[in-house]
């Protein structure tokens, strides 16, 4: 197949012949519109539910559990009462929401420049770590800049962390997934050297716990929704919405953006239309870093306050982020809908979770392998195409001029 | 005269001057440097680091200004580092030197190795037939976690090997189907198969062994005690008592090496993985090659696992129990260089600082924690090009579309 670059690809096999991983991704944000991450949710959830019926248990019924473990009954009646379980168990359920909201950002911002952020988990856990450091010291100040100041050291932390593989991968070809990974896993040794015995953010009260110390109270975020002390819902929230905002702003609507997708694009146009590349993959992994890391700012300010050594292994935030950004191809919108999705599995998996169907244990690990199914479904051109083609072929053909 | 020209080039006196030997000698001599203050040898001035360091900072300046830059600084920065290290060590106190430098550090060192083999030498197949496989880390799990059961179901360690292989094998044909037939990203689809792994694992083994529960009593893989090497002053505590799959590993890698690169079905694979179109040319069914790589490359990975757990571990199995090891075979292979024994060598230098790490706390807790990073700070810098650039498979990664 013979591409011009002067002309937008028509078909679906043109897009995939210029065999940027973005522009295949870019094919599958129109290929099928929302019918897609629908149907691969559909799907997902029924083999899901094969296992568990397989098991012996009913997945009709664990699946209404989850629901309602989520607080997504809140609808059927709603108060803002947090008194009430399912006004509880949503709110909760928001909490995570904001959190993979800018993780899925995360991975979403470095698809659209071509490349697959792999590194959410490390980069969430250096902005954790930094504002705890930040939210700890300094705890004369008063509280809106101890914020900024806990909220923006973590996240130009969180870009910078993310800066190292954009920088190996513009300058030395290094590809960025292989470095990616190897930063999250310096990111958890060096969270456990931290938090761990004689390690430099270890709490300052008790020195045979491995556990940090809570960031002072002029360094947490409001709550407006449920109390502090019961992890009710922080001002973070509205941030991730507006993260949602800004993430769309600036990919289509500033020069940046535009650069940055033009690269995801095609790599060798783009430069040749006078786009620096290698600027320009510095400058998306760092973004996407700043979002990971602003992640991790708001919950370590919002809701955590302190992180151990055993809190590392269990956290998995970032690597939902991948699931979340697919789901949603990589736009603000399906972000955000991605996110809501997987934050009610997290939550109405575990905590959330009371039911006599299926044990928290089981669904908590349902979760991720309804999580690993949505990225294979998701992954796959060809199913992608058929259903695309499918929807052609149902329409009445286009007159081409 | 051209007699006498021939007689000066011939291939010993070449290859000496060679400066890839020298590079190499140099680095090597770098890290002796380092070996001299610890034990067996343990010299107690650091006269003799300084020495041996310096002579591979000379040989690496001279294979830099010989062309050979990248491969010269790298003995130059190993002979500086072996002097800091070597002079480090002969200020330690020798009660410490000899807690933690043992024999019995060589016999760790292959534990924490041997998964790693696996799943590297595994990674090399499928890479090297054109399919990225980052999903080593689930397959692995796979193999720890129904390996056990197998072991534990059927009564015999053999059986949970089996079962190891199947469900291994069985994640990655999944693998494979997304990758070949359906052309998804690779390391999109590898990404969702380690997801799967985790889920499926711990779903299954909260679902049978309710938890934490470790069954008790499972048939594990036997160790190899060697009569004759086990009274042996140094080899005895080293290698007299090694598990069998660590043997295995060995006899493993000098097999793919054999195969991959001596062998017609060898030649099939890494030509499937450079130039799948040609291959396709000549009549080597592509898609065939790559199904059986990957496949290959889940039953070695899954191997990996079931030593963990069924060998290594004595029939335990915890959530999550490969903790990234796939990964870190991930990296062997790429710092291997897509190699057998390179991928080997890799393995062994991460067995060993992980091995390593778990002995320094007799110096510094803390220290410790921080050591384990080390293979991943290791790989990040052998995938920027410091130590030499590698070269993946040119097809590697590329759906093949069949014309």
């Amino acid at each position: 197949v013979s591409v011009d670059p002067n002309v937008p690809p028509e078909t679906p096999e043109e897009a995939a012949a210029t065999g940027t991983l973005a522009a295949s991704i870019a094919l599958k944000q129109r290929a099928g519109g929302i019918i897609v991450p629908v149907l691969t949710a559909l799907v997902a959830f029924l083999l899901g539910g094969v296992i568990v019926l397989a098991t012996g248990h009913n997945p009709l019924l664990a699946y209404r559990d989850i629901f309602n473990g989520a607080g997504l009954n809140w609808i059927f009646h709603p108060t803002t009462d947090v008194a009430s379980t399912a006004a509880y168990n949503l709110s909760q359920t928001l909490l995570q929401t904001t959190t993979l909201i800018l993780t899925g950002l995360a991975v979403a911002f470095a698809f659209r420049c071509g490349m697959f952020n792999i590194g959410g988990q490390g980069q969430y856990f250096v902005g954790l770590y930094v504002a705890n450091w930040l939210g700890y010291d300094f705890a004369s100040m008063s509280p809106l800049p101890h914020i900024l100041i806990a909220v923006g050291g973590a996240t130009l932390a969180g870009a910078a962390w993310a800066g190292i593989a954009g920088f190996l991968k513009a300058t030395v070809g290094a590809h960025e997934v292989i470095s990616t990974i190897m930063l999250n896993w310096i990111a958890i040794w060096v969270g456990e050297w931290l938090f761990g015995d004689g390690g430099p953010l270890q709490n300052a009260a008790n020195k045979t716990i491995p556990i940090s110390n809570d960031v002072a109270d002029s360094a947490k975020l409001p709550v407006f929704w449920g109390q502090q002390q019961l992890q009710g819902l922080h001002v973070g929230f509205f941030v991730a919405l507006a993260a949602l905002v800004v993430f769309w702003l600036i990919l289509n609507r500033t020069t940046l953006g535009f650069e940055v997708r033009a690269v995801g694009f095609n790599p060798e146009a783009a430069a040749y239309g006078g786009i620096n590349v290698k600027k320009n993959l510095v400058r998306a992994m760092a973004i996407s870093g700043g979002f990971a890391g602003l992640a991790g700012a708001l919950d370590m300010t919002g809701y955590l306050y302190h992180f151990g050594q055993s809190d590392i292994p269990v956290n998995n935030v970032g690597f939902l982020g991948i699931a979340v950004a697919l789901l949603g191809r990589n736009t603000a919108v399906g972000t955000g809908l991605g996110a809501l999705l997987f934050g009610a599995l997290l939550y109405g998996t575990t905590h959330g979770l009371s039911s006599n169907v299926i044990a928290p244990d089981l669904a908590g690990n349902l979760t991720y392998m309804i999580q690993g199914l949505i990225v294979l479904f998701v992954g796959a051109d060809v199913l992608i195409l058929y259903v695309w083609n499918t929807r052609r072929r149902l329409r009445p053909k286009p007159v081409r001029v | 005269m051209s007699e006498w020209v021939q007689r000066l080039e011939n291939p010993v006196s070449a290859r000496l001057r060679d400066p890839a030997t020298t590079g190499y000698a140099g680095l090597l001599l770098g890290a002796f440097a380092a070996f001299l203050g610890i034990p067996p040898i343990m010299a107690r001035t650091f006269t003799w680091p300084i020495v041996v360091g310096i002579l591979a900072v000379a040989l690496g300046l001279w294979t830099a200004t010989r062309g050979r830059r990248r491969l010269g600084y790298g003995a130059v920065a190993s002979g500086l580092l072996g002097i800091a290290l070597g002079a480090l060590a002969t200020r330690s106190g020798e009660g410490n030197l000899n807690l933690v430098f043992t024999a019995s550090l060589i016999a760790q060192m292959f534990v924490f190795s041997t998964p790693l083999v696996f799943g590297a030498i595994g990674g090399m197949f499928s890479e090297r037939s054109g399919v990225v496989n980052i999903g080593l880390e689930g397959m692995m799990l796979m193999g720890a976690f129904w390996g056990v059961y197998g072991a534990d179901k059927g009564g015999n360690w053999v059986v949970g090997i089996l079962v190891a292989l199947l469900a291994g094998g069985l994640l990655a044909f999944v693998h494979a189907v997304f990758a070949i037939h359906l052309r998804a990203d690779q390391i999109v689809g590898g990404t969702a198969v380690n997801f799967l792994a985790l889920g499926i694992t711990g779903y299954f083994f909260f679902q049978i062994y309710h938890g934490n529960y470790i069954p008790q009593g499972v048939s594990t893989i036997p160790d190899v005690k060697i009569p004759w090497i086990k009274h042996l002053h140094f080899f005895g505590p080293a290698i007299g008592d090694l598990n069998l799959m660590v043997w295995a590993s060995f006899v493993l890698v000098i097999v793919s090496y054999i195969v991959v690169f001596k062998t017609p079905i060898g030649l099939r694979i890494r030509a499937c993985g450079e130039h799948p179109r040609a291959a396709d040319t000549v009549g080597i069914n592509v898609y065939a090659i790559r199904y059986g790589a990957v496949i290959l490359s889940g039953m070695l990975a899954a191997l990996g696992g079931v030593y963990l757990t069924d060998g290594f571990g004595g029939g335990a199995f915890t959530d999550n129990i490969t903790a990234g090891r796939g990964f870190i075979a991930l990296a062997a292979m790429i710092f291997g260089n897509w190699r057998p024994f390179g991928a080997f060598g890799a393995a062994l230098l991460f067995g060993f600082s992980t091995a390593l790490a778990y002995r320094l706390p007799a110096y510094s807790a803390s220290a410790a924690t921080l050591f384990q990073a080390l293979p991943y700070v290791l790989t990040l810098i052998a995938v920027a090009g410091v130590i030499g650039r590698t070269v993946p498979p040119a097809a590697d990664g590329k759906p093949y579309r069949k014309q």
